[in-house]
Protein backbone atom coordinates (compact mmCIF):
# COMPACT_ATOMS: atom_id res chain seq x y z
CA UNK A 1 0.00 0.00 0.00
CA UNK A 2 1.19 3.58 -0.76
CA UNK A 3 1.73 6.16 2.12
CA UNK A 4 2.43 9.57 2.46
CA UNK A 5 5.16 10.76 4.58
CA UNK A 6 5.25 13.45 7.25
CA UNK A 7 8.16 15.43 8.31
CA UNK A 8 8.05 16.15 12.33
CA UNK A 9 9.86 19.09 13.42
CA UNK A 10 10.77 19.06 16.95
CA UNK A 11 13.09 21.87 18.99
CA UNK A 12 14.46 21.16 22.03
CA UNK A 13 11.97 17.60 22.89
CA UNK A 14 9.05 19.65 21.59
CA UNK A 15 7.23 18.53 18.48
CA UNK A 16 5.99 22.13 16.63
CA UNK A 17 2.49 22.33 16.18
CA UNK A 18 2.40 23.60 12.79
CA UNK A 19 4.12 19.69 12.31
CA UNK A 20 1.04 18.27 13.85
CA UNK A 21 -1.12 20.02 10.99
CA UNK A 22 0.87 18.66 8.74
CA UNK A 23 0.25 14.91 9.89
CA UNK A 24 -3.67 15.72 10.41
CA UNK A 25 -3.44 16.92 6.65
CA UNK A 26 -1.70 13.89 5.95
CA UNK A 27 -4.55 11.75 7.56
CA UNK A 28 -6.93 13.33 5.76
CA UNK A 29 -5.49 12.90 2.36
CA UNK A 30 -4.51 9.69 3.28
CA UNK A 31 -8.13 8.83 3.93
CA UNK A 32 -8.99 10.47 0.48
CA UNK A 33 -5.99 8.50 -1.60
CA UNK A 34 -6.26 5.07 0.22
CA UNK A 35 -2.49 5.27 1.68
CA UNK A 36 -1.04 4.59 4.44
CA UNK A 37 0.05 7.51 7.50
CA UNK A 38 4.04 7.65 7.70
CA UNK A 39 6.21 10.22 9.45
CA UNK A 40 9.73 11.03 10.10
CA UNK A 41 11.31 12.47 13.03
CA UNK A 42 15.71 13.50 13.71
CA UNK A 43 17.15 14.68 16.55
CA UNK A 44 19.10 13.88 19.24
CA UNK A 45 16.82 11.98 22.42
CA UNK A 46 13.77 12.26 20.57
CA UNK A 47 13.18 8.57 20.28
CA UNK A 48 10.52 8.94 22.84
CA UNK A 49 8.28 11.74 20.97
CA UNK A 50 7.66 8.97 18.08
CA UNK A 51 5.23 6.87 19.39
CA UNK A 52 2.92 9.46 20.73
CA UNK A 53 2.58 10.66 16.93
CA UNK A 54 0.64 7.80 16.32
CA UNK A 55 -2.56 10.01 17.91
CA UNK A 56 -2.55 12.20 15.07
CA UNK A 57 -2.95 9.13 12.31
CA UNK A 58 0.76 8.29 12.07
CA UNK A 59 1.15 4.00 11.35
CA UNK A 60 4.90 4.13 11.19
CA UNK A 61 7.59 6.74 12.33
CA UNK A 62 10.71 6.12 11.11
CA UNK A 63 13.61 7.93 13.69
CA UNK A 64 16.75 9.56 13.51
CA UNK A 65 17.98 9.91 16.40
CA UNK A 66 21.92 10.82 16.91
CA UNK A 67 24.65 13.30 18.58
CA UNK A 68 25.17 14.73 14.96
CA UNK A 69 21.60 15.75 14.20
CA UNK A 70 21.11 17.58 17.89
CA UNK A 71 20.70 20.96 15.97
CA UNK A 72 19.49 21.15 13.11
CA UNK A 73 21.30 21.68 9.57
CA UNK A 74 19.57 21.18 5.91
CA UNK A 75 22.32 19.14 5.10
CA UNK A 76 22.50 16.48 7.81
CA UNK A 77 18.12 16.33 8.03
CA UNK A 78 18.06 16.49 4.07
CA UNK A 79 20.07 13.00 4.34
CA UNK A 80 17.14 11.58 7.06
CA UNK A 81 14.26 12.96 4.37
CA UNK A 82 16.04 11.02 2.08
CA UNK A 83 16.51 7.96 4.07
CA UNK A 84 13.00 7.89 4.86
CA UNK A 85 11.94 8.00 1.74
CA UNK A 86 13.97 5.08 0.75
CA UNK A 87 12.03 3.16 3.38
CA UNK A 88 8.62 3.75 3.10
CA UNK A 89 8.52 4.83 -1.21
CA UNK A 90 5.94 7.68 -0.60
CA UNK A 91 3.96 9.19 -3.23
CA UNK A 92 4.17 13.21 -1.34
CA UNK A 93 6.60 14.11 1.71
CA UNK A 94 5.33 16.98 3.71
CA UNK A 95 6.27 18.94 5.97
CA UNK A 96 5.48 23.05 7.69
CA UNK A 97 6.60 25.74 6.62
CA UNK A 98 8.22 27.15 8.62
CA UNK A 99 11.61 28.51 8.98
CA UNK A 100 13.32 25.17 9.27
CA UNK A 101 10.97 23.49 6.58
CA UNK A 102 11.28 26.10 4.01
CA UNK A 103 14.63 26.32 4.73
CA UNK A 104 14.80 22.03 4.34
CA UNK A 105 12.69 21.45 2.03
CA UNK A 106 14.34 23.15 -1.94
CA UNK A 107 17.59 20.81 -0.32
CA UNK A 108 15.88 17.60 0.18
CA UNK A 109 13.87 17.75 -2.56
CA UNK A 110 16.80 18.69 -5.06
CA UNK A 111 18.78 15.60 -3.30
CA UNK A 112 15.29 13.05 -3.82
CA UNK A 113 15.27 14.78 -7.41
CA UNK A 114 11.73 16.02 -7.19
CA UNK A 115 9.88 18.82 -7.39
CA UNK A 116 8.22 20.82 -4.24
CA UNK A 117 5.23 22.99 -3.79
CA UNK A 118 5.93 25.98 -1.51
CA UNK A 119 3.32 27.30 1.29
CA UNK A 120 0.53 25.65 0.06
CA UNK A 121 -2.93 26.78 1.95
CA UNK A 122 -5.52 23.79 0.61
CA UNK A 123 -4.59 20.18 -0.57
CA UNK A 124 -6.38 17.36 -2.16
CA UNK A 125 -5.90 14.32 -4.32
CA UNK A 126 -6.79 13.80 -7.83
CA UNK A 127 -6.04 11.23 -9.94
CA UNK A 128 -3.95 9.39 -6.84
CA UNK A 129 -1.67 12.24 -6.97
CA UNK A 130 -1.69 15.57 -4.80
CA UNK A 131 -2.95 19.25 -5.81
CA UNK A 132 -2.17 22.07 -4.05
CA UNK A 133 -3.29 25.86 -3.84
CA UNK A 134 -0.86 28.30 -2.65
CA UNK A 135 -0.60 32.26 -2.57
CA UNK A 136 1.57 33.54 -5.42
CA UNK A 137 2.32 36.96 -6.15
CA UNK A 138 2.12 38.33 -2.42
CA UNK A 139 -1.35 36.56 -1.92
CA UNK A 140 -2.98 38.69 -5.22
CA UNK A 141 -3.47 35.77 -6.83
CA UNK A 142 -3.67 31.54 -5.61
CA UNK A 143 -2.25 29.33 -7.99
CA UNK A 144 -3.81 25.59 -8.10
CA UNK A 145 -0.34 23.39 -8.39
CA UNK A 146 0.94 20.17 -9.08
CA UNK A 147 3.97 17.92 -8.95
CA UNK A 148 4.55 16.87 -12.39
CA UNK A 149 5.72 13.38 -13.13
CA UNK A 150 8.31 13.09 -10.65
CA UNK A 151 7.48 11.23 -7.17
CA UNK A 152 7.46 12.11 -4.45
CA UNK A 153 6.35 15.64 -4.10
CA UNK A 154 7.79 17.63 -1.45
CA UNK A 155 5.29 20.03 0.13
CA UNK A 156 5.64 22.89 2.78
CA UNK A 157 1.86 23.60 4.57
CA UNK A 158 1.61 27.20 5.84
CA UNK A 159 1.01 27.07 9.22
CA UNK A 160 -1.68 27.74 11.38
CA UNK A 161 -4.23 26.84 8.01
CA UNK A 162 -4.86 23.37 8.45
CA UNK A 163 -6.13 22.05 11.53
CA UNK A 164 -4.56 19.80 13.93
CA UNK A 165 -6.43 17.11 14.64
CA UNK A 166 -5.56 14.30 17.66
CA UNK A 167 -7.53 11.15 18.56
CA UNK A 168 -5.98 7.71 20.05
CA UNK A 169 -2.94 5.45 18.79
CA UNK A 170 0.76 4.78 18.99
CA UNK A 171 2.87 4.59 16.04
CA UNK A 172 5.45 1.56 15.29
CA UNK A 173 8.72 2.62 15.76
CA UNK A 174 11.06 2.08 13.04
CA UNK A 175 15.19 3.49 13.41
CA UNK A 176 16.90 5.05 10.80
CA UNK A 177 20.54 4.07 9.34
CA UNK A 178 23.21 6.54 10.58
CA UNK A 179 23.87 10.15 8.55
CA UNK A 180 27.09 9.62 6.90
CA UNK A 181 27.13 12.52 4.64
CA UNK A 182 28.85 15.76 5.91
CA UNK A 183 27.68 18.29 7.77
CA UNK A 184 29.28 21.66 6.35
CA UNK A 185 26.91 24.46 7.71
CA UNK A 186 26.86 23.89 11.28
CA UNK A 187 24.60 26.20 14.19
CA UNK A 188 27.25 27.17 16.15
CA UNK A 189 24.82 29.34 18.29
CA UNK A 190 21.39 29.60 18.66
CA UNK A 191 19.96 32.56 20.96
CA UNK A 192 16.64 32.53 22.10
CA UNK A 193 14.65 35.98 22.03
CA UNK A 194 13.49 37.42 25.32
CA UNK A 195 11.43 34.75 27.23
CA UNK A 196 7.74 35.58 27.20
CA UNK A 197 8.19 37.72 24.05
CA UNK A 198 5.49 35.73 21.26
CA UNK A 199 7.24 34.96 17.79
CA UNK A 200 4.30 36.43 14.81
CA UNK A 201 5.23 33.65 13.06
CA UNK A 202 3.82 31.50 15.71
CA UNK A 203 1.00 33.55 17.24
CA UNK A 204 -2.73 32.61 17.28
CA UNK A 205 -3.39 36.28 18.11
CA UNK A 206 -1.38 39.52 15.99
CA UNK A 207 -1.60 42.98 16.90
CA UNK A 208 0.20 44.81 14.70
CA UNK A 209 1.30 48.79 14.61
CA UNK A 210 1.94 50.88 12.09
CA UNK A 211 3.18 54.82 11.10
CA UNK A 212 -0.29 56.04 12.47
CA UNK A 213 1.22 54.71 16.05
CA UNK A 214 3.11 58.30 15.44
CA UNK A 215 6.47 57.15 17.72
CA UNK A 216 8.66 54.30 19.21
CA UNK A 217 7.14 55.50 22.69
CA UNK A 218 3.59 54.93 21.88
CA UNK A 219 3.98 51.25 20.77
CA UNK A 220 3.38 50.44 24.44
CA UNK A 221 -0.04 51.08 23.59
CA UNK A 222 -0.35 48.49 20.95
CA UNK A 223 1.81 46.20 23.56
CA UNK A 224 -0.94 46.77 25.87
CA UNK A 225 -3.69 45.74 23.72
CA UNK A 226 -1.97 42.64 22.74
CA UNK A 227 -1.36 41.59 26.49
CA UNK A 228 -4.79 41.91 26.69
CA UNK A 229 -5.45 39.72 24.18
CA UNK A 230 -2.45 37.35 24.85
CA UNK A 231 -1.31 38.92 20.99
CA UNK A 232 2.54 38.59 19.86
CA UNK A 233 3.17 42.42 18.45
CA UNK A 234 3.56 42.77 14.35
CA UNK A 235 4.48 45.45 12.66
CA UNK A 236 4.97 47.53 9.24
CA UNK A 237 8.04 47.73 7.52
CA UNK A 238 7.91 51.57 7.80
CA UNK A 239 8.04 51.20 11.65
CA UNK A 240 10.75 48.74 11.54
CA UNK A 241 12.27 50.96 8.44
CA UNK A 242 12.32 53.84 11.38
CA UNK A 243 13.65 51.75 14.27
CA UNK A 244 10.59 51.72 16.33
CA UNK A 245 10.83 47.94 16.65
CA UNK A 246 12.59 45.16 15.17
CA UNK A 247 12.28 43.20 11.89
CA UNK A 248 11.39 40.59 13.65
CA UNK A 249 8.25 42.21 14.02
CA UNK A 250 7.44 43.16 10.31
CA UNK A 251 4.87 41.62 8.36
CA UNK A 252 4.78 41.20 4.86
CA UNK A 253 6.52 40.91 1.83
CA UNK A 254 9.54 41.13 3.68
CA UNK A 255 9.14 40.50 6.85
CA UNK A 256 6.87 37.36 8.23
CA UNK A 257 4.29 35.70 5.99
CA UNK A 258 1.42 35.08 8.85
CA UNK A 259 -2.37 33.47 9.29
CA UNK A 260 -3.40 33.87 12.82
CA UNK A 261 -6.69 33.21 13.84
CA UNK A 262 -7.25 37.19 14.56
CA UNK A 263 -4.79 40.07 13.34
CA UNK A 264 -5.39 43.33 14.62
CA UNK A 265 -3.84 45.94 12.14
CA UNK A 266 -3.59 49.51 13.85
CA UNK A 267 -2.60 52.83 12.18
CA UNK A 268 -1.46 50.66 9.26
CA UNK A 269 -2.56 51.45 5.70
CA UNK A 270 -2.66 48.40 4.26
CA UNK A 271 -0.08 48.66 1.56
CA UNK A 272 -0.09 45.43 -0.79
CA UNK A 273 3.01 44.67 0.44
CA UNK A 274 1.55 44.62 4.07
CA UNK A 275 -1.45 42.66 3.23
CA UNK A 276 0.93 39.79 1.30
CA UNK A 277 1.95 38.95 5.10
CA UNK A 278 -1.22 38.96 6.55
CA UNK A 279 -4.46 38.50 4.33
CA UNK A 280 -5.13 34.88 5.10
CA UNK A 281 -5.83 35.50 8.69
CA UNK A 282 -9.06 34.35 9.90
CA UNK A 283 -10.42 37.32 11.29
CA UNK A 284 -8.75 40.66 10.37
CA UNK A 285 -9.95 44.08 12.55
CA UNK A 286 -8.78 47.62 11.13
CA UNK A 287 -8.20 50.89 13.70
CA UNK A 288 -7.66 53.36 11.23
CA UNK A 289 -8.71 57.06 10.82
CA UNK A 290 -8.68 56.96 7.25
CA UNK A 291 -11.45 55.50 5.83
CA UNK A 292 -10.21 54.93 2.46
CA UNK A 293 -7.49 53.15 4.07
CA UNK A 294 -7.22 50.10 1.80
CA UNK A 295 -6.63 47.85 4.88
CA UNK A 296 -10.48 48.77 5.18
CA UNK A 297 -10.82 46.71 2.30
CA UNK A 298 -9.87 43.43 3.92
CA UNK A 299 -11.25 43.75 7.40
CA UNK A 300 -13.77 41.73 8.72
CA UNK A 301 -14.19 44.17 11.22
CA UNK A 302 -12.81 48.00 11.47
CA UNK A 303 -13.18 51.31 13.82
CA UNK A 304 -12.71 54.49 11.98
CA UNK A 305 -10.85 56.26 14.32
CA UNK A 306 -8.03 57.86 16.46
CA UNK A 307 -6.20 55.07 17.16
CA UNK A 308 -5.20 56.83 20.73
CA UNK A 309 -8.59 57.15 21.55
CA UNK A 310 -10.20 53.80 20.46
CA UNK A 311 -7.25 51.21 21.73
CA UNK A 312 -7.59 52.15 25.57
CA UNK A 313 -11.09 51.83 25.90
CA UNK A 314 -11.18 48.38 23.98
CA UNK A 315 -8.37 47.18 26.17
CA UNK A 316 -10.41 47.72 29.21
CA UNK A 317 -13.67 46.33 27.18
CA UNK A 318 -11.33 42.88 26.34
CA UNK A 319 -9.97 42.46 29.47
CA UNK A 320 -14.16 43.09 31.24
CA UNK A 321 -15.05 40.02 28.89
CA UNK A 322 -12.67 38.01 29.89
CA UNK A 323 -12.79 38.44 33.14
CA UNK A 324 -16.56 37.09 32.74
CA UNK A 325 -15.74 34.48 31.15
CA UNK B 1 37.24 36.59 -4.67
CA UNK B 2 34.93 35.06 -7.27
CA UNK B 3 31.25 36.12 -6.05
CA UNK B 4 28.24 34.88 -8.03
CA UNK B 5 24.35 36.38 -7.68
CA UNK B 6 20.93 34.63 -8.82
CA UNK B 7 18.91 36.98 -9.84
CA UNK B 8 15.33 36.92 -10.39
CA UNK B 9 13.54 39.27 -12.99
CA UNK B 10 10.12 39.60 -11.39
CA UNK B 11 6.63 41.86 -11.53
CA UNK B 12 6.96 44.90 -9.68
CA UNK B 13 5.70 44.45 -6.20
CA UNK B 14 2.90 46.92 -6.70
CA UNK B 15 1.83 45.60 -9.98
CA UNK B 16 -2.18 44.87 -10.45
CA UNK B 17 -2.13 41.13 -11.29
CA UNK B 18 -4.20 39.93 -13.68
CA UNK B 19 -4.95 36.25 -14.99
CA UNK B 20 -4.09 35.94 -18.87
CA UNK B 21 -5.79 34.28 -21.58
CA UNK B 22 -4.07 31.08 -21.07
CA UNK B 23 -5.86 30.96 -17.29
CA UNK B 24 -2.35 29.36 -15.56
CA UNK B 25 -0.59 32.68 -16.13
CA UNK B 26 -0.62 36.27 -15.29
CA UNK B 27 -1.75 38.72 -17.99
CA UNK B 28 2.04 40.33 -18.70
CA UNK B 29 0.71 43.13 -20.39
CA UNK B 30 1.40 46.43 -18.35
CA UNK B 31 3.73 45.21 -15.92
CA UNK B 32 6.98 46.59 -14.56
CA UNK B 33 9.56 43.83 -14.29
CA UNK B 34 12.30 44.75 -11.67
CA UNK B 35 15.00 42.66 -9.72
CA UNK B 36 13.30 40.78 -7.08
CA UNK B 37 13.58 42.91 -3.55
CA UNK B 38 15.65 40.17 -1.93
CA UNK B 39 17.99 39.37 -4.74
CA UNK B 40 19.15 43.64 -4.54
CA UNK B 41 20.32 42.38 -0.66
CA UNK B 42 22.30 39.48 -2.41
CA UNK B 43 23.62 41.80 -5.20
CA UNK B 44 24.64 44.67 -2.49
CA UNK B 45 26.38 41.95 -0.01
CA UNK B 46 28.45 40.41 -3.19
CA UNK B 47 29.37 44.43 -4.21
CA UNK B 48 30.36 44.97 -0.75
CA UNK B 49 32.66 41.85 -0.93
CA UNK B 50 33.91 42.73 -3.26
CA UNK B 51 34.83 46.24 -2.50
CA UNK B 52 36.87 44.97 0.45
CA UNK B 53 38.29 42.17 -0.97
CA UNK B 54 38.66 42.47 -4.58
CA UNK B 55 37.66 40.21 -7.10
CA UNK B 56 34.58 40.09 -9.75
CA UNK B 57 31.02 40.32 -9.15
CA UNK B 58 28.84 37.58 -12.13
CA UNK B 59 25.54 38.37 -12.09
CA UNK B 60 23.22 34.83 -13.27
CA UNK B 61 20.02 35.31 -14.86
CA UNK B 62 17.45 32.33 -16.63
CA UNK B 63 14.66 34.19 -18.30
CA UNK B 64 13.03 35.74 -21.26
CA UNK B 65 14.89 38.56 -23.60
CA UNK B 66 13.76 41.34 -21.16
CA UNK B 67 15.32 39.82 -18.51
CA UNK B 68 18.57 41.79 -19.64
CA UNK B 69 17.30 44.96 -18.38
CA UNK B 70 17.37 43.27 -14.98
CA UNK B 71 20.99 42.55 -15.52
CA UNK B 72 21.86 45.68 -16.65
CA UNK B 73 20.53 47.05 -13.57
CA UNK B 74 22.75 44.97 -11.87
CA UNK B 75 25.43 46.13 -13.73
CA UNK B 76 24.87 49.86 -12.88
CA UNK B 77 25.09 48.67 -9.40
CA UNK B 78 28.18 47.51 -9.72
CA UNK B 79 28.70 43.89 -10.82
CA UNK B 80 31.25 43.41 -13.49
CA UNK B 81 29.67 40.85 -15.57
CA UNK B 82 26.40 39.63 -16.68
CA UNK B 83 25.41 36.14 -18.06
CA UNK B 84 21.99 35.36 -19.48
CA UNK B 85 20.90 31.91 -19.64
CA UNK B 86 17.83 32.50 -22.13
CA UNK B 87 14.18 30.92 -22.09
CA UNK B 88 12.02 29.67 -18.73
CA UNK B 89 9.05 29.52 -20.60
CA UNK B 90 8.32 25.90 -20.75
CA UNK B 91 10.20 25.38 -17.18
CA UNK B 92 7.85 28.42 -15.53
CA UNK B 93 7.20 27.72 -11.90
CA UNK B 94 9.08 24.57 -11.36
CA UNK B 95 12.40 25.56 -8.77
CA UNK B 96 14.13 22.13 -9.49
CA UNK B 97 14.07 23.11 -13.27
CA UNK B 98 15.01 26.53 -12.83
CA UNK B 99 17.81 25.50 -10.38
CA UNK B 100 19.45 22.95 -12.45
CA UNK B 101 19.92 25.69 -15.01
CA UNK B 102 21.44 28.01 -13.02
CA UNK B 103 23.67 25.33 -11.40
CA UNK B 104 25.01 24.17 -14.60
CA UNK B 105 25.50 28.05 -15.80
CA UNK B 106 27.42 28.52 -12.83
CA UNK B 107 29.75 25.87 -13.26
CA UNK B 108 30.72 26.54 -16.63
CA UNK B 109 31.20 29.95 -16.26
CA UNK B 110 32.58 29.66 -12.37
CA UNK B 111 34.03 28.42 -9.89
CA UNK B 112 33.09 30.87 -7.62
CA UNK B 113 34.19 31.16 -4.10
CA UNK B 114 30.46 32.29 -3.06
CA UNK B 115 26.92 32.33 -4.19
CA UNK B 116 24.44 34.86 -3.71
CA UNK B 117 20.51 34.39 -4.12
CA UNK B 118 17.38 35.71 -2.48
CA UNK B 119 15.93 33.94 -0.03
CA UNK B 120 12.46 34.20 -2.40
CA UNK B 121 11.70 35.33 -5.50
CA UNK B 122 8.87 38.09 -5.99
CA UNK B 123 6.04 36.33 -7.89
CA UNK B 124 6.24 32.72 -7.01
CA UNK B 125 7.17 33.24 -3.70
CA UNK B 126 8.54 30.01 -3.02
CA UNK B 127 12.13 29.90 -1.69
CA UNK B 128 13.22 27.15 -2.97
CA UNK B 129 15.82 27.91 -5.62
CA UNK B 130 18.37 29.09 -3.16
CA UNK B 131 18.79 25.70 -1.70
CA UNK B 132 18.21 23.70 -4.52
CA UNK B 133 21.23 25.03 -6.25
CA UNK B 134 23.62 24.80 -2.98
CA UNK B 135 22.39 21.11 -3.31
CA UNK B 136 23.33 20.61 -7.23
CA UNK B 137 26.39 22.46 -6.73
CA UNK B 138 27.40 20.08 -3.39
CA UNK B 139 27.65 23.56 -1.59
CA UNK B 140 27.06 23.88 2.33
CA UNK B 141 24.07 27.02 2.22
CA UNK B 142 22.29 29.15 5.11
CA UNK B 143 18.73 30.74 3.95
CA UNK B 144 17.13 33.93 4.93
CA UNK B 145 20.71 35.76 6.30
CA UNK B 146 20.34 38.53 7.55
CA UNK B 147 23.89 39.44 9.05
CA UNK B 148 27.26 38.19 7.46
CA UNK B 149 30.84 37.75 7.84
CA UNK B 150 33.05 36.42 5.41
CA UNK B 151 36.67 35.42 6.63
CA UNK B 152 39.11 34.02 4.18
CA UNK B 153 38.00 30.28 4.78
CA UNK B 154 34.65 30.37 6.41
CA UNK B 155 31.65 32.28 6.92
CA UNK B 156 29.16 33.29 9.98
CA UNK B 157 25.92 33.68 9.15
CA UNK B 158 22.59 34.75 10.57
CA UNK B 159 19.41 34.03 10.49
CA UNK B 160 15.75 34.38 12.31
CA UNK B 161 13.52 31.61 13.08
CA UNK B 162 10.92 31.64 15.22
CA UNK B 163 11.62 32.69 18.86
CA UNK B 164 15.52 32.22 17.94
CA UNK B 165 18.58 33.86 16.05
CA UNK B 166 20.42 30.52 14.56
CA UNK B 167 24.07 31.58 13.90
CA UNK B 168 25.44 29.85 11.59
CA UNK B 169 29.24 28.76 10.41
CA UNK B 170 30.09 27.41 7.02
CA UNK B 171 33.26 26.33 4.71
CA UNK B 172 33.74 28.49 1.87
CA UNK B 173 32.84 27.81 -1.09
CA UNK B 174 29.36 28.06 -0.10
CA UNK B 175 25.74 29.65 -1.11
CA UNK B 176 24.23 32.37 0.80
CA UNK B 177 20.01 33.73 0.54
CA UNK B 178 19.68 37.15 1.79
CA UNK B 179 16.78 38.59 3.70
CA UNK B 180 15.43 42.08 4.26
CA UNK B 181 18.14 43.53 7.01
CA UNK B 182 21.29 41.98 5.48
CA UNK B 183 22.08 45.64 4.21
CA UNK B 184 20.99 48.70 2.81
CA UNK B 185 21.10 48.49 -1.28
CA UNK B 186 22.65 51.09 -3.23
CA UNK B 187 21.01 52.98 -6.08
CA UNK B 188 22.83 52.76 -9.47
CA UNK B 189 24.90 55.77 -10.30
CA UNK B 190 24.37 57.64 -13.57
CA UNK B 191 28.00 56.68 -14.45
CA UNK B 192 27.73 52.90 -13.30
CA UNK B 193 24.12 53.54 -15.79
CA UNK B 194 26.41 54.87 -18.69
CA UNK B 195 29.13 52.40 -18.05
CA UNK B 196 26.85 48.96 -17.96
CA UNK B 197 25.69 49.80 -21.33
CA UNK B 198 29.07 48.76 -22.71
CA UNK B 199 29.29 45.66 -20.92
CA UNK B 200 28.61 42.59 -23.31
CA UNK B 201 26.30 40.05 -21.60
CA UNK B 202 27.55 36.25 -21.73
CA UNK B 203 24.27 34.79 -23.07
CA UNK B 204 23.66 30.86 -23.33
CA UNK B 205 20.57 28.72 -24.60
CA UNK B 206 19.95 25.74 -22.14
CA UNK B 207 21.42 23.53 -24.79
CA UNK B 208 24.79 25.48 -24.62
CA UNK B 209 24.89 24.06 -20.99
CA UNK B 210 23.92 20.52 -22.12
CA UNK B 211 20.46 20.72 -20.81
CA UNK B 212 17.27 19.84 -22.76
CA UNK B 213 14.55 22.26 -21.56
CA UNK B 214 11.59 20.25 -22.81
CA UNK B 215 12.77 17.43 -20.90
CA UNK B 216 13.10 19.04 -17.72
CA UNK B 217 9.84 20.37 -18.26
CA UNK B 218 8.22 16.95 -18.49
CA UNK B 219 9.35 16.07 -14.97
CA UNK B 220 8.05 19.21 -13.35
CA UNK B 221 5.52 20.95 -10.60
CA UNK B 222 3.33 22.87 -13.02
CA UNK B 223 0.62 25.54 -12.68
CA UNK B 224 -2.40 24.27 -13.38
CA UNK B 225 -4.76 27.38 -12.89
CA UNK B 226 -4.52 30.81 -11.84
CA UNK B 227 -7.03 32.25 -9.84
CA UNK B 228 -7.88 35.65 -8.21
CA UNK B 229 -8.86 35.61 -4.48
CA UNK B 230 -12.33 35.92 -3.75
CA UNK B 231 -12.81 39.25 -3.01
CA UNK B 232 -13.62 40.36 1.16
CA UNK B 233 -16.99 41.63 1.24
CA UNK B 234 -19.57 42.32 4.16
CA UNK B 235 -16.87 43.58 6.39
CA UNK B 236 -18.19 45.28 9.19
CA UNK B 237 -16.78 49.05 9.81
CA UNK B 238 -17.54 50.97 12.54
CA UNK B 239 -17.40 54.99 13.06
CA UNK B 240 -15.70 55.87 15.70
CA UNK B 241 -14.84 59.69 15.29
CA UNK B 242 -17.46 60.60 17.72
CA UNK B 243 -17.78 58.08 20.21
CA UNK B 244 -14.50 56.30 20.21
CA UNK B 245 -14.88 54.33 23.48
CA UNK B 246 -18.79 53.12 21.54
CA UNK B 247 -17.29 51.86 18.85
CA UNK B 248 -14.10 50.25 20.90
CA UNK B 249 -16.77 48.38 23.11
CA UNK B 250 -19.28 47.44 19.90
CA UNK B 251 -16.42 45.73 18.61
CA UNK B 252 -15.18 44.10 21.78
CA UNK B 253 -18.43 42.70 21.50
CA UNK B 254 -18.98 41.53 18.08
CA UNK B 255 -14.99 40.08 17.79
CA UNK B 256 -16.67 37.81 21.35
CA UNK B 257 -19.67 37.38 19.82
CA UNK B 258 -19.84 37.04 16.24
CA UNK B 259 -16.12 36.34 15.57
CA UNK B 260 -15.47 34.47 18.06
CA UNK B 261 -11.96 35.43 18.59
CA UNK B 262 -11.72 36.66 21.97
C1 LIG C 1 9.69 45.75 -2.17
C2 LIG C 1 8.87 46.25 -1.03
C3 LIG C 1 8.66 45.42 0.06
C4 LIG C 1 7.88 45.85 1.16
N1 LIG C 1 7.67 44.99 2.20
C5 LIG C 1 6.84 45.37 3.21
C6 LIG C 1 6.55 44.49 4.30
O1 LIG C 1 7.08 43.37 4.40
N2 LIG C 1 5.69 44.91 5.25
C7 LIG C 1 5.10 46.15 5.22
O2 LIG C 1 4.32 46.45 6.13
N3 LIG C 1 5.38 47.00 4.24
C8 LIG C 1 6.26 46.66 3.23
N4 LIG C 1 6.55 47.56 2.25
C9 LIG C 1 6.14 48.96 2.44
C10 LIG C 1 4.71 49.28 2.09
O3 LIG C 1 4.64 49.61 0.72
C11 LIG C 1 4.20 50.49 2.91
O4 LIG C 1 5.05 51.58 2.70
C12 LIG C 1 4.13 50.23 4.42
O5 LIG C 1 3.45 49.02 4.69
C13 LIG C 1 3.40 51.38 5.10
O6 LIG C 1 3.40 51.22 6.49
P1 LIG C 1 2.25 51.87 7.38
O7 LIG C 1 0.95 51.31 6.96
O8 LIG C 1 2.66 51.68 8.79
O9 LIG C 1 2.39 53.40 7.06
P2 LIG C 1 1.45 54.38 6.22
O10 LIG C 1 1.20 53.87 4.87
O11 LIG C 1 2.04 55.72 6.38
O12 LIG C 1 0.07 54.31 6.98
C14 LIG C 1 -0.18 54.83 8.24
C15 LIG C 1 -1.67 54.71 8.50
O13 LIG C 1 -1.94 55.12 9.82
C16 LIG C 1 -3.17 55.84 9.81
N5 LIG C 1 -3.14 56.71 10.98
C17 LIG C 1 -2.39 57.80 11.20
N6 LIG C 1 -2.61 58.30 12.41
C18 LIG C 1 -3.57 57.53 12.98
C19 LIG C 1 -4.24 57.55 14.23
N7 LIG C 1 -3.98 58.48 15.15
N8 LIG C 1 -5.16 56.61 14.47
C20 LIG C 1 -5.44 55.66 13.54
N9 LIG C 1 -4.84 55.59 12.36
C21 LIG C 1 -3.91 56.52 12.08
C22 LIG C 1 -3.20 56.55 8.50
O14 LIG C 1 -4.53 56.84 8.12
C23 LIG C 1 -2.53 55.55 7.57
O15 LIG C 1 -3.49 54.71 6.94
C24 LIG C 1 7.33 47.15 1.16
C25 LIG C 1 7.54 47.99 0.08
C26 LIG C 1 8.29 47.56 -1.02
C27 LIG C 1 8.48 48.48 -2.19
N1 LIG D 1 15.06 32.48 -13.15
C1 LIG D 1 15.97 32.79 -12.21
N2 LIG D 1 17.19 33.28 -12.59
C2 LIG D 1 18.12 33.58 -11.65
N3 LIG D 1 17.93 33.43 -10.34
C3 LIG D 1 16.74 32.95 -9.91
C4 LIG D 1 15.71 32.60 -10.82
N4 LIG D 1 14.65 32.14 -10.10
C5 LIG D 1 15.01 32.22 -8.81
N5 LIG D 1 16.28 32.69 -8.68
C6 LIG D 1 17.04 32.92 -7.43
O1 LIG D 1 16.48 32.13 -6.39
C7 LIG D 1 15.91 32.95 -5.37
C8 LIG D 1 14.69 32.30 -4.81
O2 LIG D 1 13.70 32.17 -5.79
P1 LIG D 1 12.40 31.27 -5.65
O3 LIG D 1 12.81 29.91 -5.25
O4 LIG D 1 11.79 31.35 -7.00
O5 LIG D 1 11.54 31.92 -4.59
C9 LIG D 1 15.72 34.30 -6.04
O6 LIG D 1 15.74 35.34 -5.08
C10 LIG D 1 16.92 34.36 -6.97
O7 LIG D 1 18.11 34.68 -6.26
Amino acid sequence: MACILTFIEQRNGAIRKASLEALSEAKRLAGQGGWQVCAVIAGNGVSGLAPGLGAYGAGTVYVADEDTLERYSAEGYAEVVKAAVQACQPVAVLMAGTALGRDLSGRAAARLGVGCLADVTQLRVEGGALVAVRPVYSGKALATVDGGSATPVVVTLRPNVFPAEAGEGSAQVATLPGVSVPIRAVIRELRAKEAGELDVAEADVIVSGGRGVKGPEHFALIRTLADSLGAAVGASRAVVDAGWIEHAHQVGQTGKVVSPSLYVACGISGAIQHLAGMSSSKVIVAINKDAEAPIFKVADYGVIGDLFQVIPPLVDEIRKLKAES
Amino acid sequence: MRICVLMAHVPDTASVIKVGAAGNRIDEGGIKWIVSPYDEYALEEAIKLKEVRGGSVTVVTYGPKRAEAGLRECLARGADAAVHVEGGEAVFGDALAIAKVLAAAASKVGPFDIVFAGIKGVGDDAGLVGPMVAELLDLPHVSGVIKLEIGDAAVVAEREVEGATEVYEAPLPCLITAHKGLNEPRYPSLKGIMAAKKVPIQGFKPADLGLDEAALAGAATRWLKLELPPAKTGGTILKGEEDPAGAARELARLLREQAKAI
